[in-house]
């Protein structure tokens, strides 16, 4: 079986070499057939993927351990399903994900594409195939997921495995990774129409309408991907946070930020044909951070507390990354005269120019971020001595960052283009002033006195209204028009222009994580080490150790610790935190016990006993709006659900309406 | 004055904000590696700074003490005591004989006043005997998280 996985690789490298050579071919000396059959090759590619994704299911689910990497990573007594995900709990396994995605994003863009974009489709495809063989190469020859035991000349079998890391059995592990993937992944799409479009020198954005989609979709699953594993850092890593700025998560949030960045910008060339070349660079960013992304965690520049590898696939990352970025600078060098922009910035007050703050803005958090992370290794190259620099650094750079981000979410949306009268200013931001400064003179009457956290909320409040007046006003209109109630006009509203207004309730939901954010400045927590039935107080919280329990399953064996906890005297509840020992790899994780309240969460961990004897250790806290985080994100699910809703009315028409007149047509649209 | 040219003032004027802040918080938050060894010879000045040590912990060594817990790191044989006393529960993966970071400041008799670690363990497979591949070991990676 493992012969026939290895033999597949090998095919499908092969036959992704063979698509990118005859695409180019193809393309260059015109024969159509070589370019079909270049992309016929993509699916083959897909399928002996998949073929090789089965195999290794296949070997993880029926416990094949002759093979190395279900040795490493599976074990008798786990769970069918995180057997499953143990596909992607290694190396080998993930990086062969990262392929299979790939090649089913290669062929739905093959397919949906068969008959249109044909001009550019080849090159479309030729940068997807380069990617994806490159990945390929990388698990058929560099990290093999199909190698076997053997010792002499023969092939053995260990009697069981170590397991997955019990820190990853876990349910948001079972879709973090794929998720993050498909996020990361999904990103080669639009840089590949991006590239398309630059090499046949196309004019306009043909690329930005065709990939629209696929950029909010892949932005949707990367930031799935980082609330899941923020989600599973703060309900199974124990240390009580969703963030602390690891290696791990930074990489994963960089894409984000140029993504984000990218999703804005766009807006600005498909409106006014500005800022060409910007929109390259940062669809080419995010594709370049998403693989850089994958060789941080996975080659051992940086250490990290993810346990991740040291191997030897630094360098090929780095030889791709050189290679394409080298292609990439020198196709917008070269082809700079088609991407001159054809509007200029008219004044400091307008649409225009909140979209460049923001795209500074988020460019600047990203570049501050990856200095951070990579501060070891240039502090190593310049001064000879590693020094790494930790959350506090972040938080500085981040947290005005985010403010002022926040800021711009209110304002941007109802300025208008080219430039603002201040009457216009006036009637609009009136009302979300005030009703900032109140929540902030309230907050602070209430003996809230945290400088950022009152910037805060008094931010979420601004653009929560200024939100809030859009699709009242908006609605209203509506209503009196067509003579329906407040709801429908509300509904009729958003599936006319779905983007804006989805892109609205998307703004709604970062401005509720916000809110969860903020509540950190006001986080609590204490240890005890107390006698059973004894109490100690944290915040308005008294907790009692009760009892402890032991219990076992054949996967690992657990102590509970049975807590009470009381307000103001009256028992609210019982929590149970666990810690336990797997059993295969010995191996032990503990498991918190949380208490979810909109307000604040209540979060404890039993770390064991201590050293003299029997008295339990607990270590608890109390998390202010953290819920609001996860809220947050169901907001901006439900946004991005919207925005993919195809609008009642053409879009497109827009840039031109907005050229042709100025003044009063200009505050309407978008 | 030309939109364009307030837009650059106000740009320098937010980079330049943005990179005081980051060297601030690079001054504030930069800690060194150092290796145990370094750390025996260090100068009196040098130790007053941030530190970053990474050993083994040593089998047997992990004792806790109301809030502490202290333990010894060992690297190429040299040895270092490590009192732990942050806020933050210890990883999972902290037990005897895993690999440790420690984030702290050398106190005047020698021990490492930590207030962060990270920990991560060795796998199964690289420390059971009589097990050879006769290809390259490809057990030795952990889980990527």
């Amino acid at each position: 079986m493992e012969n026939i996985g290895a033999l597949s690789l090998l095919i499908a490298l092969c036959l992704a070499i063979y698509s990118v050579v005859g695409s180019l071919v193809g393309a260059i000396k015109k024969r159509p057939f070589l370019v079909t059959s270049a992309e016929r090759a993509v699916y083959a590619v897909w399928l002996l993927l998949t073929v090789a994704s089965g195999i290794l299911i296949h070997a993880l689910l029926t416990s094949d351990f002759r093979m190395a990497y279900v040795a490493a990573h599976s074990n008798l007594t786990m769970p069918a399903i995180y057997k499953f995900t143990a596909w992607w709990g290694g190396q080998e396994g993930s990086l062969l994900l990262w392929a299979w995605l790939l090649s089913c994003y290669a062929a739905i863009v093959v397919f949906t594409n068969r008959k249109s974009h044909r001009v550019i489709m080849p090159y479309v495809n030729a940068t997807m195939m380069v990617t994806l063989g490159f990945f390929i190469l990388l698990v058929a020859f560099v990290v093999s997921p199909f190698q076997v035991l053997a010792q002499g000349r023969g092939i053995i079998a260990v009697p069981d495995g170590n397991g997955l890391n019990p820190l990853l059995q876990y349910w948001t592990m079972v879709i973090h990774p794929p998720m993050l993937y498909l996020g990361y992944i999904g990103f080669t799409v639009p840089f590949a129409f991006a590239l398309g479009s630059l090499v046949m020198k196309q004019p306009g954005d043909a690329w930005i309408h065709t990939t629209r989609r696929w950029a909010i979709v892949t932005w949707f699953f990367q930031t799935t991907g980082i609330t899941l594993g923020a989600g599973w850092a703060y309900a199974v890593l124990g240390w009580g946070g969703y963030w602390g700025w690891d290696p791990v998560e930074n990489a994963s949030f960089l894409p984000w930020l140029t993504s984000t960045a990218f999703l804005h910008s766009v807006m600005m060339q498909e409106k006014k044909g500005m800022m060409k070349v910007w929109n390259i660079v940062l669809v080419s960013a995010t594709f370049f951070l998403s693989i850089f992304g994958t060789m941080l965690t996975r080659s051992g520049i940086v250490t990290s507390v993810h346990a991740f590898a040291q191997s030897p696939i630094g360098k090929y990352f780095g030889t791709f990354l050189v290679l394409f970025i080298a292609l990439v600078v020198y196709l917008v060098l070269d082809r700079l005269d088609y991407l001159k922009s054809e509007s200029h910035l008219e004044s400091i007050v307008s649409r225009e120019s909140s979209f460049l703050f923001n795209n500074l803005i988020l460019l600047a958090s990203c570049f501050a971020i990856l200095w951070g992370t990579l501060f070891p290794v240039i502090s190593e190259a310049v001064s000879g001595e590693k020094i790494s620099v930790d959350a506090p650094f972040f938080n500085r750079v981040n947290i005005p960052i985010g403010l002022f981000l926040m800021f711009l979410t209110g304002v941007g949306p109802l300025i208008a283009w080219r430039r603002s009268s201040p009457e216009s200013l006036k009637r609009s931001f009136t009302v979300p002033t005030i009703g900032g400064l109140l929540v902030i003179v309230g907050l602070f009457a209430l003996g809230i006195h945290h400088g950022y956290a009152l910037i805060s909320f008094g931010l979420c409040m601004f653009v929560t209204l200024t939100i809030a007046i859009e699709f009242w006003k908006g609605s209203n209109l509506i209503k009196a028009k067509d003579g329906i109630g407040l709801i429908p006009a509300m509904i009729e509203l958003t599936h006319r222009n779905t983007r804006r207004y989805g892109g609205y309730v998307i703004h709604m939901g970062i401005v509720a994580m916000f809110i969860g954010f903020t509540g950190a400045a006001f986080n609590k927590d204490a240890t005890a080490e107390i006698q059973m039935g004894d109490k100690f107080n944290i915040g308005r919280y008294e907790l009692k150790v009760r009892d402890i329990r032991v219990s076992e399953n054949e996967d690992y064996m657990a102590q509970h610790a049975i807590v009470d906890v009381f307000v103001g005297g009256d028992q609210i509840g019982t929590m149970e935190p666990e810690k336990r020992l797997y059993r295969s790899s010995n191996q032990p994780t503990s498991e918190v016990a949380i208490r979810r309240r909109l307000n604040e969460d209540l979060y404890l961990n039993f770390a064991g006993t201590s050293g003299e004897g029997s008295k339990p250790v607990i270590q608890a806290y109390v998390f202010p709006l953290v819920s609001w985080i996860w809220i947050g994100f169901w907001i901006t699910t439900f946004g991005t659900i919207i925005c993919l809703v195809p609008a009642k009315m053409r879009l497109s028409y827009a840039r031109t309406e907005v050229v042709g007149y100025a003044g009063k047509n200009v505050q309407v649209e978008k | 004055m030309k939109a364009t040219m307030k837009f650059g003032i106000l740009v320098v004027v937010i980079i330049g904000t943005l990179a005081w802040l980051a060297a601030g918080g690079i001054q504030e938050s930069q800690s060194y590696y150092k290796t145990i060894s370094e750390i025996t010879k260090m100068g009196q000045n040098e130790k007053a700074k941030k530190l970053r040590v990474a050993g083994n912990i040593e089998e047997g060594s992990i004792s806790r003490h109301g809030q502490d817990v202290a333990f010894t790191l060992v690297e190429e044989g040299l040895k270092l005591k490590v009192v732990y006393n942050g806020s933050e529960p210890l990883p999972d993966t902290f037990k005897d004989g895993a690999q440790a970071l420690a984030d702290g400041r050398l106190t005047a008799d020698g021990t490492f006043h930590a207030n962060k670690i990270s920990a991560k363990c060795a796998s199964k497979y690289e420390a059971k005997p009589g097990e050879k591949y006769n290809t390259k070991p490809v057990n030795q990676k952990q889980a990527g998280v």
